[in-house]
């Protein structure tokens, strides 16, 4: 692993982000070498439940599924300041763009989820012809080593969204885990140049099968899944469905499950004047569909009830999302099931939803 | 038409009809721990700006002293707790054109508030603190300014962030109607990215059904938040106490999460009053 840090670095990127085990949590965080990376930790994962546990004698550094945050952070930042207005000499307002070049950062153990999340964040921020200059700026300074997923959550279900475990595509370099190492592929020719400087010894064959194997094993041992990848036509079939009052009742439109979900941009904007008014800044940060405000317009709340504020995020994830960007919205990673507080299950949910065949039932 | 003579005119109408004057700020202080009222002196250099771009006429804690004087501004700090309270809280608001309650004590009675669920009020503990309890004059309840007077603006927090209380500042000096974020704290947990304690650890954090406003400070460090910015909008109290029920807390631990710096915020009192008869 050291070689991978060296080799990084000397293709200029200077800053390295990885997984921490940190606060109870697997949280990326600038790391130095491989001494900082989670050996031996796992994490257990159940609705509204994350904890780590610690085993002596592991040997794997990513021998766990995600935390509550890996990449979207890095890339759409939770808050920013996007613009900066100010009164010149001749009394006339000047408005500054603050998009600004990020330090290259090269990210280590990047999931399958993340990548596919990461896709359709492309597609949303940088998809002519208005491409977000602060996302593009952020996302054009990684170097994204990915790492197949060998150890799936019991919350995990990306083989069913088919988003994971194996990373397919959208990094730089991805590695398997084994217990003697890893086997290491390149995908760019940035990649490709890391790959080289590293030195490595060709994988034999009996390593790479083992490789395989395990991420078979990893899609083979997830317990959850949705029942389809487009669920579209379904849920507008059942937007009156009394299940929504149900999960209103228990959801607690905290918003927890959209800020852990890779694939969730919504955000607000506002202006920060200075108290002296001579200088404001216009910000924007994460914002939520479980918020009062996001459906707020001309003195009204549109979602007023958690009912409806539950329809809207699930039924934009799963089924308009469809005609938005040509697929789902979930990829399967289960953090809005693990980081729920109170443990709300989307693939219990839209199961929930769709035993029953009448739909305003 | 008829014609008022201008002796007949109030002070706040002459405030009214002034021009090119910077406004009049007041911080009126009634039952409280002055906490709040800190929150503009430790704002330090922000202060000194507030003081070019106003006119402090009254704010007792930093200097001036003028109670009675007519002002564009009216921040008030505290419950009301005694019987002069509530006649003095009559006439900052008849000599205010805005009035802006600060902190849980003025939002939502606040700490002292926990007496208000007390058959004899406050009698038992006057008599049980005091050496001279006679000399103790209070009301049976502790209660939030806008249960008195009308309240344009609530800014909720024990104590409330400065940062918060200069951007009213400054947007009322703009002219424009302050828009406070009524958010769950939890939103802003996640945007700095602080592992949750109740989904990691398993603690009763109450950031779920919180005011946002604090800037997540608790669960920075490790703590469960103990809603010192009271109710959120759209709180789902019941799921969550259910769900520390869950986590093992007794009944009577359920009620006393709701019971305590803004126990008479009707969200939390609803909750604490369904636990305790539980428990």
């Amino acid at each position: 692993m050291d070689s991978l840090f060296d080799a990084i670095r000397d293709e200029g990127f200077s800053r390295v982000v990885g997984p921490v085990a940190r606060d109870g949590a697997i949280v990326y965080r600038d790391i130095a070498s491989a001494a900082d990376l989670p050996r031996g930790v796992r994490d257990r994962q159940a609705p509204g439940t994350y904890r780590l546990e610690s085993q002596e004698d592991g040997v794997r550094a990513f021998s766990w599924a995600n935390g509550a945050q890996a990449l979207k952070p890095l890339t759409f930042a939770p808050r920013e300041t996007l613009w900066r207005c100010e009164r010149d000499e001749s009394g006339r307002l000047a408005f500054r763009d603050l998009a600004q070049e990020h330090e290259p950062t090269a990210v280590i153990g990047v999931r399958a989820c993340d990548l596919a999340a990461l896709q359709i964040h492309e597609q949303h921020f940088l998809k002519p012809p208005y491409p977000d200059p602060h996302y593009a700026a952020r996302r054009s300074s990684l170097f994204l080593v990915a790492v197949h997923c060998s150890h799936p959550a019991d919350t995990c279900f990306c083989a069913s969204t088919g988003d994971g475990p194996r990373a397919e595509s959208g990094y730089d370099l991805a590695m398997s885990e084994l217990d003697e190492g890893f086997v290491v592929t390149a995908a760019t020719d940035r990649g490709r140049a890391v790959l080289a400087a590293m030195g490595l010894d060709p994988a034999s064959s009996v390593q790479q099968g083992k490789a395989d194997r395990e991420v078979e094993a990893a899609a083979l041992g997830q317990g959850r899944s949705l029942p389809s990848r487009n669920l579209k036509d379904a849920l507008y079939a059942r937007l009156e469905h009394a299940h929504w009052d149900h999960v209103g009742r228990r959801c607690l439109s905290c918003g927890n499950c959209t800020a852990v979900c890779p694939t969730c941009f919504c955000h607000a904007e506002q202006d920060e004047p200075a108290l002296t008014g001579e200088t404001s800044e216009h910000l924007r940060q994460w914002d939520s569909c479980f918020t009062a405000v996001h459906s707020y317009m001309g003195h009204f709340l549109v979602r007023e009830e958690t009912r409806l504020r539950y329809r809207q995020w699930l039924t934009h994830k799963l089924a308009s999302w469809h005609e938005q960007y040509g697929r789902s919205g979930c990829v399967g990673c289960g953090r809005c099931i693990a980081w729920c507080p109170v443990g709300i299950d989307i693939t219990a949910e839209v199961t929930a939803l769709m035993e029953s065949g009448d739909a305003q039932s | 038409m008829p014609v008022t003579s201008r002796t007949q005119t109030t002070a706040l109408e002459r405030l009214n009809t002034r021009e090119n004057a910077r406004p009049r700020v007041a911080v009126h202080k009634f039952s409280s721990c002055d906490g709040c009222q800190l929150a503009f002196i430790n704002a330090g250099e922000a202060l000194l700006e507030l003081a070019q771009l106003v006119e402090i006429v009254h704010f007792a804690e930093a200097g001036p002293m003028d109670p009675e004087a007519a002002v564009d501004i009216a921040f008030v700090e505290g419950s009301i707790s005694t019987p002069e309270e509530s006649e003095r809280i009559q006439a900052v608001r008849a000599n205010s054109r805005f009035m802006v309650s600060l902190g849980a004590c003025a939002t939502s009675g606040g700490l002292q508030a926990l007496r208000n669920f007390n058959a004899d009020g406050a009698t038992g503990w006057t008599e049980a603190v005091y050496a001279q309890p006679e000399f103790i004059n209070s009301l049976d309840t502790a209660t939030p300014v806008a249960e008195h007077v009308k309240v344009d603006l609530e800014l909720w927090g024990c104590p409330v962030n400065a940062r918060q209380v200069f951007q009213a500042v400054r947007q009322l000096l703009f002219g424009v109607a302050p828009v406070v974020d009524k958010d769950k704290l939890c939103v802003e947990c996640k945007r700095q990215q602080h592992v949750c304690v109740l989904v990691a650890k398993g603690i009763p954090c109450m950031g779920p059904v919180t005011h946002t406003g604090c800037g997540a400070l608790c669960p920075a460090f490790g703590r469960d938040c103990y809603a010192c910015f009271g109710p959120a909008e759209n709180p789902n109290t019941t799921s969550l106490s259910r769900r520390f029920e869950g986590l093992g807390l007794m009944p009577e631990s359920v009620a006393k999460r709701f019971h305590f710096i803004n126990s008479h915020a009707p969200a939390f009192r609803t909750e604490w009053l369904a636990w305790k008869e539980r428990s």
